[in-house]
């Protein structure tokens, strides 16, 4: 046997994981808004800490 | 400068101040919002940009539909007994503290569990408990906090859309067999495997097959599913006897594929895969970049978008109820409460209608109407309440029975043969006649080349680059129009725009423009004081004709009035030292009937004498002289007004002489006048504003909208341009008439690459790795040399 098979076989492998990944993304949704998570990501320390905040009044 | 705008809207606070926690206000209204926003903790909200809101408006009992169960479940994307989840558009959403604030409504109401907004669309989606927090309480929340969603007559109706993906999954599955076919194809590329007998690699020859049969298999999916529009568009265009550009390209995936199994099968070489894949890969790519970009707007609005839901209709016994609009019948008693639409053609029966038809018209100052008037459709209540019988249905009002003409219902885009699909009739021709010429010559000196040369001769014409041209081109044309402000609905309007030769234009809200409005006075000169009276007077009154006219009038220092009195739906009275001063309608002031009625006046009298009347006019837009002037030159123009005769002397002293103007012009003849131009076989430009040119937009060849805010609605149409860039217009006009320039360039280019990959063809030494080297270096060349070339007409456009 051939190592060829198995270069191959791991190669079809890796490609086909990341072409199911974005597929998966696509049908998701995740590229309909491109634009928001941009601005979105930026905020993200003050919603940890409203974050936080929420949840100490829950337990309260 | 700091006190002089508002803290939340960053409007100037000239007319009222508020000052509340060191900060000033202009209304009320945002000062709530500041509150809501800073005893919840959400002062970050000013941090991130700075005066970000919006004022909030009145919404007493606007919503009131909302609590019947029938039209929330139909607005709900999902809901069961606990949850309920709903996407609303919000037209306010304008930077990132928009966002910022409205992902964190769950702070503001604890019934919210998630909400996310979509910026480019202006739409949230929000989750939210629903046993003790209902759709009309979420509404209410962010009508408050200044983002009140729009709810229109379309959400009711429509089906939930589906955003259509398809072509993203197939150009990923090109793009994926492309890329691992190009891998495959390397052994090749460096004459590894093919020289068997000398040699070569050893395990590369003997796994040959392995390889090639891998590349076989992925090129199924690009053939039968990538790119498979290409054989029911081809076949279509063939069944209606077309040669559109399709026919070539499926002719050539469909050879490429044969051919290539065929090869691979009787160990001939080792195919076209990597060509046939690549091929799909970057067509798909061209039509991938001429999809449209503007998520934000909608060309494809008719009345329904501007139309409420449900409007409150009092029955026998005088009760209030809430029903949808599409329920009300002839004779209906109907509420319309303040800033509401009136949905049907009526008669008014009780209040002060002060109704704003800019929807329809384009003309922004209020119209009065009194009890036994008739009120049309669209317009919009200003005043407080009224009352009004309906005398119509929705659908068989004057404006709504327009989009029963059947211009609505056709398409713009199958009545038009674009400039690529003309190319590919005589192409595909030419290829053809090539393929079989070259054919019968092989057949005669060497038959074993001859279904050689055939192939290659089908696969190498294939116009990968002609069908790139067009997209790229009119795709990045669209993109640099969209940086100018001229949004286009899609590329193919680009190519219709340029092949206008009449341009016709509305006057009310086209031409000129609502955003200023100009007075002049007419009848005995005022006094000093009188006028010193006269600012005063209106400087308290709410009235939008007051409001402009305070405007306009010259500076005056504040004074006390003695007495002041506001008649509703008449006038103003005020009297100081002796001066009593009327200000409003003629018979309000005492003279007798109006001097005309073509035009809206303001009258004044002092001390029961009639002075005179200050007479309102539109104010025509910058510049409009010299692009009627630039545009006569190669063009036909004319005017189309829904108004009456009153400009016409003053547009005939701004227009080129000789253009003519139509006054009086309802719906339905703008409509039929852009027909009859059609029938003699004018290409029409429509540049109108309101729903009243719906259907001529509609009708024209390309229909532009005017917008003073692309935020707010523009009527159904092919482009939207933004009010601040009409004088650019015609400069717009030109561009896409140099962006076909450039396509019919790029054609010349690919054609030079033809003939050379022709010449391999018809030799029969068309290997594949020349096709493979050809094809791509083809495809990117024209697609660098369009980008090129359009950014260079977009550096000269302003």
């Amino acid at each position: 046997m051939s190592v060829i098979y198995v270069l191959l076989a791991i190669s079809l492998v890796v490609a086909i994981i990341f072409f199911v990944a974005f597929i998966v993304s696509v049908r998701q949704g995740q590229y309909d808004d491109a634009y928001t998570p941009s601005v979105r990501m930026l905020f993200e320390d003050e919603l940890v800490k409203t974050g936080n905040e929420v949840k100490s009044k829950v337990k309260n | 400068m700091q006190a002089d705008t508002c803290f939340h809207c960053g409007d100037p606070c000239d007319k009222q101040l508020i000052t509340f926690d060191q900060k000033s206000f202009c209304c009320s209204g945002c000062k709530t919002v500041y509150e809501i926003f800073s005893t919840n903790d959400l002062d970050h909200y000013y941090e991130l940009q700075e005066a970000a809101g919006s004022t909030p408006k009145a919404i007493e009992g606007k919503y009131d539909f909302l609590d019947n169960e029938e039209i929330v479940s139909k607005l709900t994307e999902f809901n069961d007994d606990n949850i309920e989840i709903i996407n609303l558009y919000i037209p306010t959403i304008h930077c990132s503290s928009c966002i910022w604030i409205l992902e964190n409504l769950n702070k503001l109401n604890r019934h919210v569990t998630n909400s996310q907004v979509d910026f480019p669309k202006k739409t949230i989606r929000v989750t939210y408990k629903n046993q003790s927090f209902s759709l009309k309480d979420l509404v209410l929340l962010l009508a408050k906090i200044g983002y009140e969603p729009y709810i229109s007559l379309e959400d009711f109706e429509g089906k939930k859309k589906t955003a259509d993906r398809s072509l993203i999954y197939k150009l990923g599955v090109a793009g994926f067999a492309f890329g691992n076919v190009m891998f495959l194809s390397f052994p090749d590329y460096f004459d590894l495997g093919s020289s068997a007998a000398s040699g070569g690699e050893y395990w590369l020859n003997e796994y040959q097959d392995l390889f090639r049969w891998m590349m076989f298999i992925f090129s199924l999916p690009v053939v039968f599913y990538a790119g498979w529009d290409y054989f029911v568009s081809a076949y279509k265009g063939l069944r209606a006897k077309l040669l559109n550009i399709d026919v070539p390209i499926a002719l050539g995936i469909l050879i490429l594929f044969i051919r290539s199994t065929y090869d691979i099968t009787f160990n001939l070489g080792s195919g076209f895969f990597d060509s046939l894949t690549g091929l799909v890969f970057f067509l798909l790519l061209g039509k991938f970049f001429q999809q449209r970009t503007y998520s934000f707007l909608s060309f494809e609005r008719d009345y329904k978008s501007y139309f409420p839901i449900a409007i409150t209709r009092l029955n026998q016994n005088g009760k209030e109820e809430t029903v949808p609009v599409q329920e009300i019948i002839k004779g209906d008693r109907i509420l319309i409460r303040n800033e509401e639409m009136i949905p049907v053609d009526g008669t008014l029966v009780y209040g002060n209608a002060q109704i704003d038809y800019s929807f329809v018209s384009g003309e922004s100052e209020p119209v009065a109407k009194e009890i036994g008037e008739q009120v049309f459709a669209g317009g919009k209540q200003l005043n407080g309440v009224i009352e009004m019988i309906a005398l119509k249905s929705v659908s068989q009002s004057y404006l709504t029975q327009l989009w029963g003409n059947a211009v609505f219902k056709t398409d713009k885009i199958t009545a038009f043969q674009n400039l690529t699909d003309s190319i590919g009739k005589r192409f595909t021709i030419a290829v053809l006649t090539i393929a079989f010429t070259a054919t019968a010559f092989w057949l005669y000196h060497d038959p074993s080349k001859a279904m050689n040369v055939f192939t290659a001769v089908l696969i190498i014409a294939c116009p990968c680059a002609i069908a790139l041209a067009s997209p790229f081109t009119l795709g990045n044309m669209l993109r640099i129009f969209g940086k100018k402000k001229f949004y286009i609905k899609d590329t193919q309007t680009i190519e219709r725009l340029a092949k206008i030769d009449t341009a016709i234009f509305d006057k009310t809200g086209t031409i000129t423009t609502s955003q200023k409005s100009t007075a002049h006075y007419e009848g005995m000169p005022l006094t000093p004081e009188e006028e010193s009276l006269l600012k005063n007077t209106i400087r308290a009154s709410n009235h939008p004709l007051s409001r402009s006219l305070y405007d306009l009038l010259k500076e005056q220092n504040i004074i006390t009035l003695d007495e002041y009195e506001e008649h509703v739906g008449k006038g103003l009275e005020s009297s100081k030292d002796q001066i009593n001063m009327k200000i409003g309608s003629a018979n309000f002031v005492g003279k007798g009937s109006s001097e005309s009625l073509l035009d809206t006046s303001i009258y004044i009298s002092a001390n029961n004498t009639y002075k005179g009347r200050y007479v309102f006019h539109n104010q025509y837009r910058e510049g409009i002289s010299s692009v009627f002037k630039n545009m006569s030159e190669s063009m036909n123009l004319a005017i189309l007004s829904g108004d009456n005769e009153g400009e016409k002397e003053r547009l005939e002293a701004l227009l080129p002489k000789l253009t003519p103007l139509y006054f009086n012009q309802k719906p339905e003849t703008k409509l039929e006048f852009i027909k009859s131009l059609q029938d003699q076989g004018k290409k029409v430009l429509m540049v109108g504003d309101g729903l009243n040119d719906a259907g001529a937009l509609a009708q024209s060849n390309v229909g532009i909208a005017i917008s003073e805010n692309i935020n707010v609605f523009s009527p159904a149409c092919d482009a939207i341009l933004d009010a601040s860039k009409f004088q650019q217009l015609y400069n717009y006009i030109l561009a896409s008439k140099k962006a076909m320039r450039v396509i019919k360039m790029s054609f010349i280019v690919s054609l030079l690459y033809n003939c050379v990959g022709l010449y391999f063809a018809i030799t029969g030494q068309l290997e594949p790795v020349i096709a493979a080297i050809l094809m791509p270096l083809s495809s990117i060349s024209i697609v660098v040399f369009t980008t090129v070339m359009t950014n260079l007409i977009g550096r000269k456009l302003t």
